[in-house]
């Protein structure tokens, strides 16, 4: 794997080989000692645009427990609030010698110009870009989906059969793009549930329903439900007329979450809103992967930055030491 | 005094035709003519088309220098086969004075390539508020007669009906910019299915057409001339379809990139392609070909926007817009709407020459080949296919679409009032021998 920049385009093939390698990391994670050695010598930069404390921490622990080093790039404070290029601070990383850039950054398709520029030689992780995608946040909810259905029959196994409903906004969510693409690819049956105001245009191209009443979509008993963090100064730019009308219309309140079946499951890519798009019962009920969704998310970025560094070179023995 | 030239063989409304230019004029046109004392050019094969005008031109200065300059530019035009370009606005300061387009004009004359004819601002700035001295403009050694804050939509509905009125007085057309702003904020490419999956801000079709459409019946209200820049949708070349049945007194142009590329591109995030009004859906390209075809497209026009190279360089988000034009125009309109059968050479002449000659109002440009018209003309090979090449591009910036696609066709000569400004196919180091 060269670079992990979307879900779009990633095959069945290669999301699986990332899940499967997640498990392995996953297994390695319960040792005492959860440190491995396989990547030694490889530098990694996360090349934060935007704040996102949860992603880039997780990028790190995924990185430092691979042993390699971490260089933490946060533009602001850096060169890049005194107005440094993209193209200027990609090719310092280079010449500084990274092998791989994890980035994050408010346009859409930032890392894809990094990875196509020429601009640098190492391999690029999407950690989210604009409204576009988050490659690795889709990762790690199907890694959970899949955790908590098969359990230690994971390996190898797709998502066939699996109803996910993502709730909310969709029109700006890189999170429920990349999930759209990868959980389909996966073989999962995707619902959205938004106000009409909050769906892309022509969503006709995608694999999934649109819906606009969440009561609706939750009677149709779905396995996972997964609510998306609302930004409130979508308010004011007429989306939604009030907190109030959207918590009330979109929100997963306690009778929401009792009528889904037993082992339905609730997930949030985090951070929470709470009493907006979720109530404290849903986020705290039996059936929240929340936390579960964190610690996963470490295996996942491990998987990913393995198999860009690592690669295909070596893969026996370097899956041989992660086991 | 120019020099007397000879041109054999050129290929006139489809018969091969002798010219002989002799003081910037068309002297002679037939057969087995013969000069004594002439430059021989050997046209055989080549066609001999009326010198393109291009009515939708960004040439940068006064301001913008490092983009663009007024004679970069008409060296540019003039390796596109162009001899009159009309000169966009918005640049800095504003052309919304008779002083800046004075300044244009003799600028566009110190560098000889082509006529530069400028375009004045409609509003002080291009801020939309207050009518810019657009008489003073008309009246000035420029003789503007084309009104435009191109770049930005006229979008206030009585300051649009008070400019649409006042123009006639000196015979002048309102040329819309058709971008409703509130509609299109932060937008950044099409809206619609490749929008998003891309999550890029969606640029959507009604925000040009609903301004055209209130653009028309302002029009027809007050009785004016109204003429609509690079139209992209299928609903515009349905708009202006109905209107021009209604009599409303309006003109269209589409660029050579909306007849050719669509949405797709952007999927690369490659800012090359990004462009306002924003490269659309397939079925646009048909329908905009198609009003091309039927007459409800009246011209092609470049919008040639060149950029430094640090402003497409970049994420897509932060890029500009735009792309330039000049050079490819008239190879990328023989493989939209030539090659295709939708046009014709008598066609292209008129969409890239006579018309926009006539939207303009400008007298000596656009005029057919005929003995006595003014010798502006361009020789035209339309049988090679070739990548175009940076080498292709003679302005200061190279955003262009079009670098490494296949193209057909070569300029092989250009004329302007008896002058070659490119000779076998070479932009001329100078314009004037």
């Amino acid at each position: 794997m060269r670079h992990l920049l979307d879900t779009k385009t990633l095959s069945r093939h290669d999301a699986l080989r990332i899940l499967d390698v997640a498990e392995d990391m996953r297994d390695t994670q319960t040792r005492e000692i959860k440190k491995l050695p396989t990547l030694r010598g490889k530098t990694v930069v996360n090349l934060f645009f935007e704040d996102s404390t949860r992603t880039r921490i997780s990028f790190e622990a995924a990185a430092k427990r691979l042993s390699a080093d971490v260089i933490n790039f946060s533009a602001k404070g850096s060169s890049v609030s005194k107005g440094e290029s993209l193209q200027d601070t990609a090719q310092t990383l280079q010449a500084m010698g990274a092998d791989a850039v994890v980035i994050r950054h408010g346009a859409s398709g930032a890392p894809q110009t990094l990875a196509t520029s020429g601009w640098i030689s190492a391999g690029v992780v999407n950690a989210g870009d604009g409204t576009h995608e988050h490659p690795t946040q889709a990762l790690l909810d199907a890694f959970t989906i899949r955790k908590r259905r098969l359990g230690a029959d994971s390996r190898g196994r797709d998502l066939t059969g699996v109803a996910v409903t993502i709730v909310g906004d969709i029109l700006h969510s890189r999170v429920a793009r990349s999930n759209v693409w990868l959980l389909s690819t996966l073989g999962a049956d995707v619902t959205l549930v938004a106000p009409p105001t909050l769906v892309p245009q022509d969503v006709s191209a995608w694999p999934a329903r649109i819906r606009y009443d969440l009561d609706d979509a939750l009677a149709a008993g779905p396995d996972a439900v997964m609510m998306l963090r609302i930004q409130l100064e979508r308010m004011n730019a007429a989306y939604f007329p009030t907190e109030r009308e959207y918590s009330r219309r979109w929100g997963l309140d306690a009778r929401r979450v009792a009528s889904l079946p037993a082992d339905s499951i609730v997930m949030h890519p985090g951070p929470m809103n709470r009493g907006l798009e979720i109530s404290a019962d849903a986020a705290d009920s039996p059936r929240s992967t929340v936390l579960e969704q964190v610690a996963n998310g470490v295996s996942v970025r491990m998987a990913a930055l393995y198999l860009l560094l690592a690669g295909e070179r070596d893969t026996t023995n370097a899956e041989e030491a992660a086991r | 005094m120019t020099e007397t030239i000879l041109i054999r063989g050129a290929r006139i409304d489809g018969a091969a035709s002798d010219l002989v230019i002799a003081d910037g004029r068309i002297d002679e046109i037939g057969t087995g003519l013969s000069r004594a004392g002439a430059r021989v050019v050997d046209a055989d094969g080549f066609l001999a088309l009326p010198g393109l005008v291009d009515l939708h031109t960004h040439l940068r200065e006064p301001g913008y220098e490092a983009s663009e300059t007024i004679l970069s530019g008409s060296r540019a035009a003039a390796a596109g086969g162009y001899t009159t370009v009309f000169a966009m606005p918005n640049t800095s300061p504003v052309a919304d004075t008779a002083g800046v387009v004075e300044q244009e004009l003799a600028l566009g004359e110190a560098a000889g390539y082509v006529h530069v004819q400028p375009i004045g601002a409609v509003t002080v700035g291009q801020k939309g508020e207050r009518l810019a001295e657009l008489g003073a403009m008309a009246s000035s050694r420029a003789r503007v007669r084309v009104f435009s804050d191109d770049g930005f939509c006229v979008f206030d509905p009585l300051i649009m009906r008070r400019a649409l009125e006042y123009v006639k007085a000196f015979d002048g057309v309102v040329a819309q910019h058709a971008q409703d702003p509130r509609l299109t904020e932060g937008a950044q490419m099409n809206e619609g299915t490749v929008s998003a999956e891309l999550g890029l801000a969606g640029w959507p079709a009604v925000a040009e057409e609903s301004i055209i459409a209130r653009d028309v019946l302002l029009a027809e209200h007050v009785g004016s001339r109204l003429h609509v820049c690079h139209l992209s949708t299928a609903g515009s070349v349905d708009i202006i379809r109905w209107a021009k049945k209604r009599g409303v007194n309006v003109t269209a142009e589409v660029t050579p990139h909306h007849l050719l590329l669509t949405e797709d591109l952007v999927r690369g995030y490659d800012a090359r392609f990004k462009v306002n009004p924003p490269l659309r859906r397939d079925e646009d390209v048909q329908a905009v070909r198609e009003g091309l075809a039927d007459g409800t497209i009246d011209i092609v026009a470049t919008d040639h926007a060149p950029h430094p190279a640090e402003a497409k360089s970049c994420e897509w988000q932060a890029a500009a817009n735009g792309m330039v034009g000049l050079e490819s125009a008239l190879r990328v309109v023989q493989q939209a709407v030539v090659d295709t059968g939708l046009l014709d050479w008598s066609d292209v002449a008129r969409v890239m020459s006579a018309a926009p000659a006539r939207i303009g109002r400008l007298d000596g440009a656009g005029t057919p080949l005929v003995a006595g018209a003014p010798a502006s003309l361009t020789l035209y090979d339309p049988t090679p296919v070739r990548a175009f090449t940076r080498e292709d591009l003679h302005g200061r910036s190279t955003n262009s679409p079009y670098v490494g696609r296949d193209l057909p066709g070569q300029v092989l000569w250009t004329f302007f009032r008896g002058t070659p400004t490119v000779e076998r196919g070479i932009v001329r180091e100078e314009a004037r021998a």
